[in-house]
């Protein structure tokens, strides 16, 4: 029998980018806020100092600083005619756990979405006709626009310091930057980052075959930096062990440097570690929220009241607790009806590997963000007629780290042990390197979740089940994609070059990303959509879900973050603004 | 705003009369509030975890225990049912209720140079906060420490009872920074070394004192072991925010700066800074032998492997995250107390409204062994420019026993 | 969250000393497949003197080895390969069953010689069948079984010395990889020249140490 707390004025699911930001906009605001967040506490010095945060078995192979499946995971199968079964260890995305989420072990890429795809659907079908998407593509427009969101961007992207080269100031072309980027009210906060030999060389290749590389947008900062809350965030040092690592000094952005310390100071502000949320608790309306149970770390059950409920769990988890709390109608993809759980979506990645003659690219100095980028393939920056498919993605080379376990390339054909494995792994270390494309994944309507009939959780309750697989769509742009990468990469002069384009079926087992989107769909129909466009339930005016990649209609080539943080920031104003004054439903 | 008038309000006050006993102006609480600030005495008094001025933090002393009284005006564990006079005499002349001798933990020595109207609106503000019922019992010394009478010697010798007189050839901006730091703000307490029982040595007033695992920094003009090279703007930085590009605030000065100076005027602030820049150097200390290279060598190996991520090759940190090394008095102390200590276990810098990020320095007693903290030790002691005694393997072990003995 | 004066969290360095998972034919066994994994030559040792062998005990004797933190419950059912991994068996038994296969497995082939006691060639034969599953074994699937053992032997050589095998940091030194070095800033831009300070790992080098 769960016992009950007194009651606080906000209880927030989850204390990473989102549940941090939100925490702060709303007690600085003078509410009183707790938020519960199932893994531990996690702080710099202490769990990822320098001195033994750069262990690649530890963080990078057994993934330590993960969730563990065996606390929560998914069923997957790619179609319906499949019974799904339990991702029993995690391969192909890796969800985050504890304070800061995965914000503590991002790589720092922080891109914006195109204007264009915040009215995918529209602009499509307005450029090349109504029957050139697939009949079961479920695209939708944003219900939020870009110039509405870009004051939004500018402050989360201010909150972490991004390091980069604006291409477009309000309006106005810059040289250096991304030509194609939504226009930005300023230049990035600081500088971008200096660049290693290997984008050096691929900028060079990517300038001669009449393309415009740009540095990434990095969350790694090249130099320190003040942020608005009077957080210090340091300067990179390119160690090489970025992704699924903590950053031992304080120069990647993360909810620990960009947020906490002034969170924490806060006395109207509680953190609640190691304990589990295990459904958000409506009235007997079923219209409105009470607050929260959640289970802690002893097995006891406690019952947090509160008047609003910020759900800033990862994206697939946020889904999965709607559905755990009857919160809107579950998606049936027989029918077509019903929302929660539809428009699941990831991301469409490949890559090209070179080989160089005589170079010494010294792989492993390297950030999580660096690199030069080109955006000419993504999204419809490119004309799309004959090509057979919609949707892009970025595309260079930003190799993150030549840790050794994973990362030993050597040239087609060679065998995978022995003499002349050794041989052709000390031979083409210094000389290789892995380009990539980001492309875009596009929702249809056999990608969904839902809760799984058979699996459960070390609580009994039903695991989420994950129904995805790679459509012709993104298998066409991913060759399209790779092949236009292909052919920067001959001009790089290479000894040898390998294409890899993202193949069906979508294996579970093979790393790709953690851009799992969709699911609590924002939009301005709730026959299409969970939340509304200020990211709160159509159901349940008093619980939001501020921001996480979950909204998303369909997810385009670019990474989540820096768009799940300016949502946040909206989601946070549209609070503070309007519900505070007035709770209800705001549209 | 508020800051503001309380500065004038004391600027006033230092050649005015006091004001009559029973009057409680808002003003001179105010003031008494402010000078509770100024003084620390939250510092002592209020345990961490427990509720404001009632008493019960242990200090640790070389002579034993103490435990610090309860000083809200409950009538029961406080001093509620103390005499204005037994207030006064406290801070002035180190003799509390019915006369009983305080030991010098409490600070009356640097206290009894605190003006009648401050005295006076510290008992005015002490009266009027929350009286808590907190019984405490402060001599905790071992024989024969706890017998109070002693203090009778201790005070012939070491203490003797006076006002500030200011220095007429002096602005007043160097007076009021005199009067902080030479009364309420007490800095000597932990920056001055002491004799064999404990007193002030007093020729060599702020030239750095250790106590508590702790060494408290030279604050003399020199250029190499003290703030020398601080400007007065880095030292009121520091004092307001915790961090300047020199260093952050860690250990014990963490909460002197959390709970007093971060909360002193502006103005307070720059007139401690104008009376510290016109002090002195004392007399040159001569030049230690050059250490080993080999040490060098091998210091310069770890440094680059375990610090050189954060403090930077070139040893010049990154200011409001990783203090400085380069120049840096603190590594250059002669006591090398605190730089042990802050290698093997850590520490964290202060978090204050001004500079939240309270960085922190993790350990490194699980990774360098006695040999090697000595050597990188030895390296950032003299490197850079500068110039330390080296320290040998047997003092970071003494130093390593001494502090899980005492953590 | 209040400060704690000396915690961490660094892993626990391996301690030499006997085996503490496998048996000693087991070991033997191990050991001679690791050095045909990664044989010796002029780069430098095998993965036998690398310590993979330790390192691949350690691991199975620790929480790797029982599939801690992974989701072992049922029911278990195989599907599809994109389905991933659906044995009820964790690393160590997976071990266990497997040289226990391979055993039987030599008893019938080599008439009952021990794998350590075979040609480097007629061992290379017996990895590469089972790495393409032309020899199935009868405990486990081959194929399943090889890529697991390829790749603890790869973790073994190139993690951390910490864990008891890259002996000498040999592994890094195969590739140029500088270990836990924390900071490049000074070599960003210098394109194209070898970094040439030595590798270090989480427990030093032996630059750490003064030599008179």
């Amino acid at each position: 029998m769960a016992r009950k707390l007194p009651a606080k004025d906000v209880v927030i699911v989850g204390l990473g980018w989102t549940g941090s930001i939100l925490a702060y906009e709303l007690a600085t605001a003078g509410l009183d806020v707790i938020a519960i967040e199932r893994g531990p506490w996690r702080d710099t010095a202490t769990d990822f100092p320098p001195a033994y945060a750069p262990d690649e078995l530890r963080y990078a192979i057994r993934l330590d600083l993960f969730l563990r499946p065996d606390q929560d995971t998914l069923t997957f199968r790619n179609n319906m005619s499949q019974t799904a079964l339990p991702i029993r260890h995690f391969a192909s995305f890796l969800p985050g756990n504890g304070v800061g989420g995965a914000g503590v072990h991002w790589n720092g890429q922080t891109w914006r979405f195109l204007p264009t795809d915040f009215q995918l659907r529209s602009h499509l079908e307005g450029r090349y006709g109504k029957n050139f998407l697939p009949p079961d593509m479920t695209i939708q427009d944003w219900p939020v626009g870009y110039d509405e969101l870009e004051p939004y961007y500018d402050r989360f992207e201010k909150l972490c310091g991004t390091s980069g080269k604006a291409g477009n100031l309000r309006g106005e072309k810059q040289p250096g930057g991304n030509p194609f980027e939504g226009w930005r009210s300023s230049e990035y906060p600081t500088p971008p980052l200096r660049q290693t030999f290997g984008p050096t060389l691929f900028a060079e290749a990517a300038r001669k075959t009449g393309h415009s590389p740009f540095p990434q947008p990095a969350s790694n900062l090249s130099q320190a930096y003040v942020n608005p809350l009077g957080l210090k965030i340091g300067q990179c040092s390119y160690c090489g062990f970025c992704e699924r690592f903590g950053c031992g000094n304080y120069s990647k952005s993360s909810p620990q440097v960009c947020v906490l310390p002034a969170l924490m100071r806060l006395p109207n502000f509680t953190a609640q570690t190691e304990s589990e949320v295990t459904r958000i608790n409506l009235d007997s309306t079923g219209k409105r929220a009470t607050g929260v149970t959640y289970i802690d770390t002893s097995g006891e059950e406690w019952e947090q009241p509160a008047d609003i409920v910020l759900v800033c769990a990862f994206a697939l988890f946020n889904v999965r607790l709607l559905l755990l709390s009857g919160i809107g109608k579950p998606y049936d993809p027989k029918s077509g009806e019903g929302v929660v759980g539809r428009n699941y979506a990831y991301q469409t990645t490949s890559g090209v590997g070179v080989i160089l003659k005589d170079k010494i690219l010294n792989p492993f100095i390297a950030t999580g963000a660096h690199g030069m980028m080109i955006d000419d393939y993504n999204g419809d920056n490119f004309d799309h007629s004959g090509l057979g498919f919609v949707g892009g993605g970025y595309m260079g080379a930003g190799q993150t780290n030549a840790r050794p376990i994973q990362t030993r390339p050597v040239p087609a054909g060679t065998p995978r042990w022995g003499a002349t494995w050794k041989k052709a792994t000390a031979e083409n270390y210094q000389r290789a390197y892995s380009l990539s494309t980001h492309g875009s994944s596009y929702s249809y309507r056999d990608c969904y979740l839902d809760l799984d009939p058979t699996y459960k959780d070390r609580l009994g309750r039903p695991l989420m089940r994950m129904t995805f697989d790679f459509h012709d769509n993104e298998l066409k742009m991913s060759a399209y994609l790779t092949d236009r990468l292909a052919e920067i990469a001959k001009a790089m002069d290479p000894a040898e070059i390998a294409a890899s384009p993202r193949k069906g079926p979508y294996n579970i087992n093979i790393y790709q990303t953690t851009h799992n989107t969709g699911g609590t769909v924002m939009g301005t129909d709730p026959a299409t959509s969970v939340v509304n466009r200020y990211c709160q339930s159509w159901d349940v005016h008093n619980v939001f879900v501020p921001g996480g990649a979950s909204v998303f209609p369909q997810n385009h080539g670019y990474n989540p973050t820096d768009t799940v943080g300016a949502l946040a920031y909206w989601t946070g104003d549209a609070i503070r603004e309007r519900y505070l004054k007035n709770p209800g439903p705001l549209i | 705003m508020r800051r503001l008038m309380i500065a004038c309000a004391l600027s006033l006050c230092l050649n005015t009369a006091a004001t009559s006993e029973g009057t409680q102006s808002f003003d001179q609480i105010e003031r008494g509030r402010y000078l509770a600030i100024l003084g620390d005495c939250a510092g002592c008094h209020s345990r961490p975890g427990g509720k404001p001025f009632a008493g019960g933090l242990t200090l640790t002393t070389p002579f034993g225990n103490l435990v610090t009284p309860n000083i809200t005006p409950d009538q029961d564990t406080g001093i509620g049912h103390w005499t204005a006079d037994e207030f006064v005499s406290a801070l002035r002349d180190g003799r509390g209720h019915n006369g009983t001798r305080l030991y010098p933990a409490m600070p009356y020595p640097t206290y009894t140079r605190m003006s009648d109207d401050d005295v006076v609106a510290l008992r005015s503000y002490f009266s009027t906060i929350e009286p808590i019922h907190n019984p405490v019992v402060s001599n905790q010394l071992p024989f024969p420490f706890n017998i109070r009478l002693s203090m009778l010697v201790w005070n012939a010798v070491n203490f003797t009872p006076g006002r500030f007189q200011p220095d007429p050839t002096k602005s007043q901006q160097w007076n009021r920074g005199a009067y902080i730091v030479q009364g309420p703000g007490h800095c000597v307490t932990c920056h001055t070394p002491k004799n064999i029982l404990g007193g002030d040595k007093s020729d060599a007033t702020l030239t750095g004192a250790t106590l508590q695992g702790w060494f408290a920094p030279n604050l003399t003009m020199d250029e190499r072991t003290g703030i020398g090279r601080w400007s007065a703007q880095d030292l009121v930085q520091y004092l307001k925010t915790g961090a300047n590009a020199w260093t952050l605030a860690s250990g014990p000065m963490a909460e002197a700066v959390s709970h007093s100076t971060s909360q002193m005027s502006d103005g307070d602030l720059e007139s401690i800074a104008v009376y510290l820049k016109d002090q002195g150097r004392p007399a040159t200390v001569a030049a230690e032998p050059a250490p080993n290279q080999n040490m060098l060598r091998t210091g310069e190996a770890i440094y680059k492997d375990n610090c050189a991520a954060c403090h930077r090759d070139n040893g010049a940190g990154d200011s409001g995250l990783f203090p400085r090394l380069a120049g840096s008095a603190l590594v250059q102390a002669p006591d090398p107390t605190t730089l042990i200590r802050v290698v093997l276990q850590g520490s964290r810098a202060v978090s204050t409204t001004a500079a939240p990020t309270a960085p922190a320095m993790p350990p490194f007693d699980w990774r360098l062994n006695d040999a090697q903290a000595a050597a990188v030790l030895t390296y950032i002691r003299n490197n850079w420019g500068n110039a330390a005694a080296a320290l040998d393997a047997r003092t970071v072990t003494r130093a390593r026993a001494s502090l899980s003995a005492n953590p | 969250m209040p400060w704690v004066p000396g915690l961490a969290s660094p892993p626990q360095p391996w301690r030499p000393g006997p085996w503490l998972f496998f048996t000693a034919d087991e070991a033997a066994t191990i050991e001679a497949v690791v050095d045909r994994l990664i044989p010796p030559d002029n780069h430098g040792a095998g993965g036998k003197d690398a310590g993979c062998a330790v390192f691949i005990d350690r691991q199975l004797a620790g929480p790797f080895g029982q599939a801690a933190g992974l989701y072992m419950r049922p029911p278990f059912m195989s599907g599809a390969v994109t389905q991933g991994n659906q044995s009820p068996d964790a690393p160590a038994a997976v071990y266990r069953m497997a040289l226990k296969g391979l055993a039987e497995y030599l008893r019938v082939r080599f008439s009952g010689k021990a794998f350590a006691a075979l040609s480097p060639q007629e061992q290379d034969a017996v990895l590469s069948d089972l790495e393409t599953g032309a020899v199935e074994l009868t405990t486990v699937k081959s194929a399943e079984f090889f890529n697991l053992l390829l790749q603890n032997t790869q973790e073994g050589y190139f993690a951390d010395p910490i864990y008891g095998g890259n002996r000498d940091m040999i592994g890094w030194k195969l590739v140029g990889f500088p270990g836990t070095r924390y900071d490049y800033r000074d070599w960003v831009d210098r394109h194209n020249e070898a970094y040439p300070l030595p590798p270090v790992g989480i427990t030093g080098r032996t630059d750490w140490t003064v030599r008179d």
